[in-house]
């Protein structure tokens, strides 16, 4: 009983993949039902984010549990693995999947939005995906996951079916697709160089092939993985993409899909390269450069934005690159402070979009310059923006904070301390473009009448920012996020057997 | 019994379209009962081959009795097994879609067509099964006429596009006949096996060189190798409905494999004949992107697949003439592959012709509410064309990919980048306006007029062979896909 | 003459081609001072030198075949075509065919 227990538990990194998929099949036959449906999400996201987490104490005591592979030829396999950085995006995108749900119930319902049960079907799918590619245990596994991602959330984009809607996903598509070829064709010039290999902390190709095809091989990687991350001049497909209802924005363009791209920044420099590899062909500072000019870009265009879903595109982009940059910097205080900034961006995002949604549904606004007063008509969801906003800009005691500090402090131990000024710059960016909705919104009066939205869809994002002073006071609190990053961070920079809870 | 299923798969269809319009002649409507129960019977003659030399081995089956050099020969081995396999397989398909919307109004000769069909078939699986080259220009000549007289079953443009491709391919057969006589000449064979041995003897003269060149533009021509390809996109695009599917999928295919067979079995190390696979290979490179390229200018769908295969077609040929295993391997598989979704999707084209009368992209607005389970079967054979796993053109493209990393061919690198690039845009187009976009003025009725079950049977099950060969992937590549690689590779 | 505008020209000229390729193989077969492959006198050794060789006469009858068939459905598409278009000028026929 126990051998049919352990073997069971053993395969917790596939059931979680497969449990939105059970969901995504089931769903259609409740199409007449939406309660059935939207149940069936909830039950699904709720049994993923329980099994997600139940693997945690394994992991933080250093065990990975892995699922059974699928074989393949020439020593390939699909192979799922649960380990300290795969859980952190697992969780995060676990946990938000479940406020998501709710919050679309109320977003889609209060706007009668067609084609709902198509909505949750892909959005399941798309969570299958997000877990796939967090628990991959090689590349080619993180490949297929990645392209399932992104055909699963094409649906979603062009969801309104309007001529701007499908613009924006044909947009997507040629992106998306456009870089995952080139993802392939480094993935298998990593194949042909060392085949069957696995990810392995502190990377796997050391010594195997000239600097220069490393060089070549990384470029190639990182054109293919910056058009998820948005890395400039890749970003164009993601402001055109906030033509999608507002939970997919939230969910899929703050956390999964650009998460998906910058966890593989992550996966890639850290498990396969490896920071002594990308410090002898001076790779670490092309990309961190390539990283704080997205981030400042990226601020300076946010300024620019009417719109506020786009305003928040464009800080979504530069906060996407805080992260590439402490994967480039490479050191165990940048690599902590961007793998837990997975997390954190992740939930003040959520909050934004979220709250940005629920002003769309009660009012109808959708420009900054638009929301004179609404602090005091809807005081619980500018208030949470607020909170949002201010943790992204990086002010102490919220969860934005603790990530920028920690990259900070690595940028001054890898030697480079012209990166902590990018941090500070684009800091008081983020300010000069949130601050503005906040003050008008709370000190002006205001030409409209509204309240809060219905609680289905303010609890989610009060939850949310709920989080955000969470993790910025206590930010091991719950579900251990930055002793994962520290560990994910540790076995990345000293090798598999240099992790260790400080 | 057994070693005779060499001949029968070829006897078997022959002589059933020898018979079938006679009975026609007494009893329409046990013509196509005896149809089917031919290519069934040619199926489970073809799967017995290839239990049989998986498991026991390659053996030569002697015409008539008459020892090789100076009889013909059929060479059972994986390869050609396995794409007697294919042949078969895909013939039973078509036939069973094809008895949907067959035109009944033939009803003056009935059991033409099907007797047209199995000696198509016949053809076909000749050319697979033989080992003597003058053999293979008469099955070569059989299955083109029998090609020929099904392409015009309906009027209009048909008539001329065939015209054109009966002048282009007969051409293409005389030039191959033309260097087979010059093999001839120079090594006084016409066996496949003693002509590689005898040649290597002969040296290198022009006439080797001529004889050599004239066989491989010749089959070159009939496999649509760019820039001889010329006859393949109006052919296609006019094909009947009934036909356009087997032919579409699998005739380039055998002239492929026919050129495999000739450039690395009977000629395998020969100086002429790796000149012939590097040209191949550069034409190959400039067919993977041409193609896609011309697709995307299509606005008729048929039209699209076409050129689609174009550059398919040029994929085969690198794996081919990259020299290492994995693209051999890759070249080999997405034969196989190719066939499969290819055929998928020009069965799912011309039934929605045949049902809606739609061949643009833009007429296709809204056919996923109309035909839905077809659409499906196309989406999920245009992932696989595009080269998203887990279809099996992924696996293909893959070890295509590794067998250009290998061979250090970073322009075939970015050709096939570039090409699925492309193939992603011309396919979600029409993915796009099928699943996204409500029926408009181009498509006024929205209801549901999924094909009958007969034609639905076939895509279905080739949309799921597609999905299948892509997980199953690895027992076919290492216990058959590896078997079937030329001996000194 | 493949590049005439009539399309039976175009056809004569396939037939031409397959023609010469048959009397290409006929050549080979020739020897200088050679019969006919018909052995007549059973007693007598035989010398393969004094006979033409046989082999691509054969083939050829099949090769004819080919070509006559080939040639006979040419033909019958170039009826169709003619009574369907009411033409075999090639310039013509395209401009019918876009309509």
């Amino acid at each position: 009983m126990s051998s049919v227990m352990d073997q069971l538990l053993d395969q917790r990194p596939l059931i979680a993949v497969m449990i939105s998929l059970v969901a995504a099949i089931t769903m259609p036959l409740f199409s007449r039902h939406p309660n059935w449906r939207e149940g069936c999400t909830l039950l699904a996201a709720t049994l993923k984010l329980f099994v997600v987490a139940s693997m945690l104490s394994a992991v933080l005591a250093g065990e990975t549990p892995s699922s059974a592979s699928i074989l393949l030829p020439q020593g390939l396999s699909l192979h799922l693995r649960a380990d300290p950085l795969g859980l952190v995006f697992a969780l995060t995108a676990a946990t938000l999947w479940v406020m998501t749900s709710l919050y679309s119930i109320g977003y889609m319902r209060a706007k009668e939005a067609p084609r709902q049960t198509g909505y949750y079907v892909a959005f399941a799918l798309c969570l299958s995906a997000t877990t796939g590619l967090a628990f991959a245990g090689n590349l080619l596994t993180f490949f297929v996951f990645y392209e399932v991602l992104t055909l699963s959330t094409y649906p979603l984009v062009v969801h309104t079916r309007t001529a701007e809607a499908r613009s924006a996903g044909r947009r997507y598509l040629v992106y998306t697709i456009g870089g995952g070829q080139l993802l392939l064709a480094a993935i298998v010039w990593t194949q042909v160089v060392a085949p069957g290999a696995e990810f392995v902390p502190g990377g796997f190709l050391a010594g195997r092939t000239s600097d220069v095809a490393m060089a070549v091989g990384f470029a190639a990687f990182m054109l293919g993985l910056g058009v998820k991350t948005a890395l400039m001049p890749l970003h164009g497909w993601l402001p055109a993409a906030m033509a999608a209802p507002t939970p997919v924005s939230a969910l899929l363009h703050a956390v999964a899909v650009v998460k998906a791209g910058a966890f593989g920044v992550v996966r890639v420099t850290g498990f396969v390269f490896g920071v002594d590899v990308l410090r002898a062909i001076n790779a670490d500072v092309v990309l961190a450069v390539a990283a704080s000019v997205t981030i400042v870009v990226a601020s300076i265009r946010a300024l620019g934005e009417r719109n506020l879903k786009r305003r928040l595109a464009y800080s979504t982009i530069g906060q996407l690159s805080y992260i590439v940059l402490g994967s480039a910097l490479g050191t165990v205080a940048a690599l902590t402070g961007a793998i837990f900034h997975i997390a954190a961006h992740a939930f003040m995002k959520i909050t934004l979009f979220f709250c940005a949604g629920a002003i769309h549904v009660q009012v109808q606004r959708d420009n900054v310059d638009e929301l004179d007063g609404l602090g005091k008509q809807m005081p619980v969801t500018l208030g949470a923006f607020m909170i949002g906003a201010c943790g992204l800009a990086g002010i102490p005691l919220l969860a934005g904070f603790v990530g920028k500090w920690q990259i900070g402090v690595g940028a001054v131990e890898a030697g480079y301390p012209v990166f902590v000024v990018v941090l500070v710059v684009s800091g008081l960016f983020n300010i000069a473009y949130f601050f503005p909705i906040i003050s008008d919104a709370f000190l002006k009066s205001s030409p409209v009448v509204g309240t809060d939205a219905r609680p289905v869809i303010t609890a989610p994002f009060v939850f949310s920012a709920g989080i955000a002073i969470m993790l910025g006071l206590f930010p091991d609190a719950g579900f251990h996020f930055y002793s994962l990053a520290r560990l994910a961070a540790s076995t990345i920079v000293m090798g598999p057997n240099g992790g260790g809870l400080p | 019994m057994t070693p005779h299923l060499a001949v029968l798969v070829v006897v078997i269809p022959l002589a059933s379209s020898l018979v079938i319009p006679l009975v026609g002649i007494f009893s329409r409507r046990v013509v196509q009962t005896l149809a089917l129960l031919a290519h069934v019977v040619t199926l489970v003659l073809a799967l017995g081959m290839l239990g049989r030399v998986l498991t026991e081995g390659s053996w030569s089956y002697h015409l008539g009795g008459w020892m090789p050099p100076w009889g013909i020969e059929y060479v059972v081995d994986p390869l050609s097994a396995g794409m007697a396999v294919l042949i078969s397989g895909m013939a039973l398909l078509t036939m069973v879609y094809a008895a949907g919307c067959l035109d009944k109004g033939n009803s003056r000769h009935p059991g033409l067509s099907e007797a047209l069909f199995l000696l198509l078939t016949a053809g076909l699986l000749g050319i697979v099964m033989t080992g003597d080259m003058f053999n293979l220009y008469v099955f070569l000549e059989i299955s083109s006429i029998a090609a020929y007289a099904l392409l015009t079953s309906e009027e209009g443009p048909s008539l001329v596009a065939t015209f054109r491709y009966l002048l282009v391919g007969t051409i293409a057969a005389s030039l191959y006949l033309l260097g087979t006589g010059y093999l001839y000449a120079l090594t006084g064979t016409l066996n496949m096996a003693d002509l590689g041995v005898r040649l290597s003897e002969a040296g290198d003269s022009m006439a080797v060189v001529a004889g050599v060149s004239l066989v491989v533009i010749g089959l070159a021509v009939k496999a649509a190798v760019f820039p001889l390809h010329g006859w393949l996109p109006d052919t296609y695009t006019y094909a009947p409905v009934a036909v356009v599917g087997f032919i579409g999928a699998v005739m380039t295919k055998v002239s492929a494999y026919a050129l495999f067979r000739i450039l690395f079995f009977v000629l395998d190390a020969q100086a002429v004949s790796g000149a012939a696979v590097t040209w191949l290979g550069w034409l190959a490179v400039v067919a993977i992107v041409a193609g896609s390229w011309m697709a995307l200018a299509q606005t008729d769908v048929r039209r699209m697949l076409a050129y689609s295969s174009v550059g398919q077609m040029g994929f085969i040929l690198i794996g081919f003439s990259l020299g290492n295993v994995p693209a051999m391997v890759g070249g080999l598989f997405h034969i196989l592959n190719h066939a499969v979704m290819k055929g998928c999707l020009f069965l799912v084209a011309g039934g929605v012709r045949w049902r809606t009368g739609a061949t643009t992209v833009n007429a296709y607005a809204g056919m996923g509410r109309r035909l839905p389970l077809s659409m499906a079967a196309f989406l999920v054979a245009a992932l696989s064309m595009i080269g998203l796993p887990p279809t099996a053109g992924f696996f293909s493209k893959w070890y295509l990919l590794v067998g250009a990393v290998e061979a250090r061919a970073w322009v075939v690198i970015a050709a096939i980048i570039v090409s699925s690039a492309l193939s992603a845009i011309y396919f979600f187009r029409v993915i796009e306006k099928a699943f996204f976009h409500a029926p408009d003025e181009f498509n006024p009725a929205s209801e549901r007029t999924e094909l009958p079950s007969v034609m639905l049977g076939p895509v279905v099950i080739l949309a799921l062979v597609v999905l299948l060969l892509g997980i199953l992937n690895e027992p076919i590549v290492t216990h058959f896909v590896m078997h079937a690689l030329p001996p000194n590779v | 003459m493949l590049a005439s505008n009539h399309l039976l020209r175009k056809l004569m000229a396939m037939n031409i081609m397959q023609v010469g390729v048959i009397v290409f193989f006929i050549a080979l077969a020739a020897k200088s001072g050679a019969t006919a492959p018909v052995v007549v006198d059973v007693d007598q050794s035989i010398q393969a030198s004094g006979y033409v060789n046989p082999l691509p006469h054969a083939l050829m009858l099949t090769a004819i075949v080919v070509s006559v068939s080939t040639t006979g459905v040419a033909l019958a598409l170039l009826i169709r075509i003619q009574r369907r278009y009411g033409t075999l000028q090639e310039t013509t026929l395209l401009e019918r065919l876009k309509q």
